[in-house]
């Protein structure tokens, strides 16, 4: 066959072009010939003239002046010029154009073209850039040639269907009926089509789907009949009969199977006889079984087949193809959550895969590897996750040490094995991990008390050794604040003793404070903890007073800020240094997936009670009935092991911003010194019944505030639970209940309960309130109601 | 679905581009970066495919080109390896041992026998000898036109 002279011409004289520059001129000048040739009357060439623009566009040149002869083109009688015209519209028109509206005519007249050849071009060129509009209008005549022509446009009507109905939902309907009959069609392009058409239906239509379900006993038999069939020298490949129509077959089964008892039922054994009987050494054998494999994990079936599919994954994995251990490891990621045993017992090769050479198998291995951990092996997984993090692609880094972060919060065997396997994540990858580690590990050190010697001295010489890690050095700066006089003891029964003298840890804090790799926040840590050391030491207090009031000079608002308010601590305030700068109590966090067994959060409460936010009404378990008949209800009791955000409330003074603090961001840290104490406020008994005395005091705050304290107290010889109270008062008064300090009561007045509640009086209304007690002793509950109408003013 | 299929040079030059999706020229150009940005880097002995935005990237090296296709999440990335394969035993057997050159001069004919086998980011025709014999009975058409065009006339 003749190949376009002309064209071929401009090819070469293009790639004979040395320099970029040269080849923009070639082409200008070709593309002016175009443009001339083109407003030209018709003559032989226009097909070779269309064809140089289209290579011309294919090298990346504007080319949309070719649109319009596209559309000329294609209106020619000429088989030869259509061709060329066709292929232009697909390449030039899309369906943003306006010019692609003009070939909707002539694509509905070559639809109805007697040579097959030109129907087929139309058709393709619908389905390639058809838009919404073309496809409506051209819907009729797709339908009408899917029942009613030869297979070689049948096949290509299916497809042309299938992208219709991918623009036009609602046109599903339309070629139901004609898919249904194409399955009994020989023709495998025919079959084929009409399998894909059929997915695309029942995938966007669940009442389609239910119709199809009939069809599957029809394409099981399809498939029997190319598993089983001979040879067949038009549609074998590597000994497979026509694998492309095995695996549409088999996803189509997957979707009419999916929730499906029955459908389910009627294709297992099909599904294992592909499982066996697939030859799996090369690739074409084994994407069948792949198809196979998700078909059989994703339908109800029979558990045998399913041990069957995972099997299957597992002999993928141990193949030396990285393809196939590619996809195993997709595959068995999706399965994780629900057959995880069966995963579990392919853990070492995964594991193994964490070594591969190729990037995409390490990313799904890691994936992999990290849903895997669970409590049996944590301690196994963990070394290799920390060996794969040492020497893992920097785009896998943030991924792993947020993984290895969440396996060891989950699953840590002991409190120290946690801290060592976040101390060494810090120092391997320290630059890439999220910043509420910081917090988190502080607070997980806080808790653990016993540990404190150990910990500092092992963040100490971390941070003698290297400065770098911004994480790894706040932590340290952090630690050694806190706990500095541990470090200065010397000795510690988990590490080997070694002598720190207070001019060493000094001398380390102004390394970080001086060095130009420590971040602004980590340079705060560094003076915040030499600061806090001036109470754990007793030669150096001077070198700390002189550091700080160099720094009451610094560039760095932030330091200058610090500097400032710790140096006035020193002069103005030195009596109270002592108190500020005591150890931090627990810090308490609100965190989800905490079954570290060893500790035990206990919330230590203040006594200044913390400001629980109860915009939410924390309603207690008593049925909403009996809360209603009450006034104006709004926080009702308390929940005293709900986690509140204590507070470490012995920094009063420092009005410091609480994000670069240690932990600040979930200290929740409250201005304003202790109160200066009133005198003490008239009581008076309210209610007094069964042993349970309740007394009210109040005291007026402001104009129209009040806050009135509650106090219970438990004279029975029993114990008191759950002891709870609900306050109302009328409309117009606002009302805030805070926090109480328990719910307990303990038998013969060893201890009260006292719980503070703040009210606002705007109009000076008479204040009354209902009180309501309820509580459980010996075993049942009680419950009762007292109305206060005067209150003690102070 | 087959979102697109490309084909490029070692050197990053583009030799053939299908798109299956309406995407503007600027989406296009910058598909065509990333495609050729992520595959051409790649050591020889590496996985076939990447992950790229929400789509499946399968290429295959043959020769000088490389043969790269974006696929959705629930298509089958072996069987699209099975796909490229085949395309190219049919570039093979239309022009007799291809090479990259054939593809470059006769880019039209690449692809018009693209369109026998794929349509709307499907398989059209599973068959080889079906693709072929409509490749040769398409050219006799165009011939036969042409012929009959630049027969004198009398």
């Amino acid at each position: 066959m003749s190949p376009s002279v002309p064209l071929q011409e401009m090819i070469r004289a293009i790639r004979s072009a040395r320099t970029q520059c040269e080849e923009r001129g070639v082409i200008q000048r070709e593309c002016a010939a175009i443009r001339a040739q083109f407003r030209q009357a018709d003559n032989g060439g226009r097909s070779h003239n269309l064809a140089k623009l289209l290579y011309v566009h294919m090298l990346g040149y504007p080319a949309h002046f070719g649109q319009m002869e596209c559309v000329r083109m294609i209106a020619s009688p000429r088989y030869s010029e259509k061709r060329v015209g066709y292929l232009g519209a697909m390449m030039l028109l899309d369906e943003k154009q306006d010019a692609s509206l003009l070939i909707t005519n002539s694509i509905k007249n070559d639809l109805s073209h007697s040579n097959q050849y030109v129907q087929s071009l139309a058709l393709c060129t619908l389905a390639c850039m058809g838009s919404a509009e073309m496809c409506r209008d051209l819907a009729p005549e797709i339908d009408r040639l899917l029942r009613a022509s030869n297979s070689y446009i049948k096949k290509k009507a299916a497809l042309c269907a299938v992208h219709i109905v991918r623009k036009v939902h609602d046109l599903g309907e339309l070629f139901a009926p004609a898919a249904r009959s194409l399955l009994a069609e020989k023709n495998h392009g025919v079959l084929h089509g009409a399998v894909v058409l059929i997915t695309e239906l029942c995938e966007r239509n669940p009442e389609t789907l239910e119709r199809f379900r009939k069809t599957v006993p029809d394409l099981v038999q399809i498939m029997k009949g190319l598993v089983i069939s001979g040879y067949s020298p038009e549609h074998d490949v590597a000994g497979i009969s026509d694998p492309f129509l095995q695996v549409r077959i088999l996803r189509l089964l997957r979707i009419l199977g999916r929730n499906n008892e029955a459908a389910s039922d009627a294709m297992n054994d099909l599904l294992a006889q592909v499982a066996t009987n697939t030859d799996s050494t090369k690739t074409v054998g084994n994407a069948v079984l792949y198809e196979t494999v998700l078909t059989v994990l994703d339908i109800k079936s029979e558990s045998g087949l399913r041990v069957l599919a995972v099997n299957i994954l597992g002999r993928f994995l141990l193949n030396n193809d990285r393809n196939i251990r590619y996809i195993a490891m997709t595959s068995l990621q999706r399965i994780v959550g629900t057959d995880h045993n069966a995963v579990q017992r392919h853990r070492g090769t995964i594991v193994d895969c964490l070594k591969d050479q190729d990037a995409s198998v390490k990313r799904r291995a890691l994936e992999l590897s990290l849903a895997l951990v669970s409590a049996t092996n944590i301690r196994s997984m963990m070394k290799e996750l920390l060996l794969f993090l040492s020497s893992c692609p920097l785009e896998l880094r943030a991924q792993a040490a947020s993984g290895i972060f969440n396996a060891a919060e989950r699953y840590a065997p002991s409190q120290r094995w946690h801290i060592d396997t976040i101390l060494h994540v810090l120092t391997t990858a320290g630059g890439d991990v999220r910043d509420e580690t910081v917090p988190n590990l502080i607070q997980l050190i806080t808790n653990t008390s016993e540990l404190h010697c150990y910990t500092v001295h092992k963040l100490y010489r971390a941070l003698l050794s290297d400065i770098s890690q911004q994480s790894l050095v706040q932590v340290a700066c952090w630690c050694i604040g806190e706990y500095g006089d541990l470090l200065l003891r010397g000795e510690c029964q988990e590490t080997e003793p070694v002598q720190v003298t207070e001019d060493d840890v000094l001398d380390a804090l102004e390394t970080v404070l001086q060095s130009h790799m420590s971040a602004p926040a980590t340079r705060g840590f560094a003076l915040t903890a030499t600061m806090k050391l001036s109470t754990r030491i007793t030669d150096n207090v001077d070198r700390i007073r002189s550091i700080v009031s160099i720094y009451g000079s610094c560039i760095d608002v932030e330091l200058q800020q610090r500097a400032v308010e710790y140096n006035a601590l020193f002069k103005k305030y030195d009596h109270m240094r002592a108190a500020v700068l005591e150890r931090m109590p627990v810090i308490e966090k609100n965190s989800p997936g905490h079954t570290n067994g060893e500790s035990t959060r206990e919330a230590v409460k203040e006594v200044q009670p913390a400001k629980v936010k109860q915009a939410e009404t924390l309603l207690p378990q008593q049925p909403a009935s009996q809360v209603c008949d009450l006034l104006d209800l709004l926080g009702g009791s308390e929940e005293p092991l709900q986690p509140n955000p204590a507070v470490g409330s012995t920094l009063p003074v420092l009005p410091v911003s609480t994000s670069s603090t240690a932990g600040g961001d979930l200290l929740d840290l409250l201005g304003g010194l202790e109160p200066t104490p009133l005198t003490p406020a008239p009581t008076v008994t309210v209610y007094e019944k069964g042993g349970v005395t309740l007394t009210l005091s109040s005291e007026k705050q402001s104009d129209s505030g009040l806050t009135v304290t509650l106090t219970a107290c438990n004279s029975t010889d029993s114990d008191i639970s759950s002891f709870t109270l609900q306050a109302a008062v009328p409309k117009s008064v606002q009302l805030h209940m805070k926090a109480p300090s328990g719910d307990s009561l303990p038998a013969r007045g060893a201890a009260k309960v006292t719980q503070m509640v703040a009210l606002s009086n705007p109009n000076k209304v008479n204040l009354k309130m209902r009180i309501r007690i309820s509580y459980t002793s010996q075993g049942s509950a009680f419950q009762d109601t007292v109305q206060v109408d005067s209150f003690p003013e102070h | 679905m087959i979102r697109f299929l490309l084909l490029f040079s070692r050197q990053g030059k583009l030799r053939l581009q299908k798109w299956f999706t309406p995407l503007t020229d600027r989406e296009k150009k910058k598909v065509i970066r990333d495609m050729t940005m992520l595959v051409l880097p790649r050591p020889p002995r590496s996985s076939n495919f990447v992950q790229w935005r929400d789509l499946k990237i399968v290429y295959k090296r043959y020769a000088s080109l490389y043969f790269c296709a974006g696929l959705e999440q629930h298509d089958n990335e072996l069987l699209a390896l099975e796909v490229l394969h085949r395309y190219v035993e049919l570039l093979d057997k239309y022009f007799g041992n291809v090479c990259e050159l054939d593809i470059i001069f006769n880019f039209e004919k690449a692809y018009f026998i693209l369109d026998e086998f794929l349509m709307g980011g499907e398989i059209l025709e599973t068959s080889k000898l079906a693709v072929g014999a409509t490749m040769e009975e398409a050219d006799t058409l165009q011939e036969t036109m042409e012929e009959y065009m630049s027969k004198p006339a009398y």
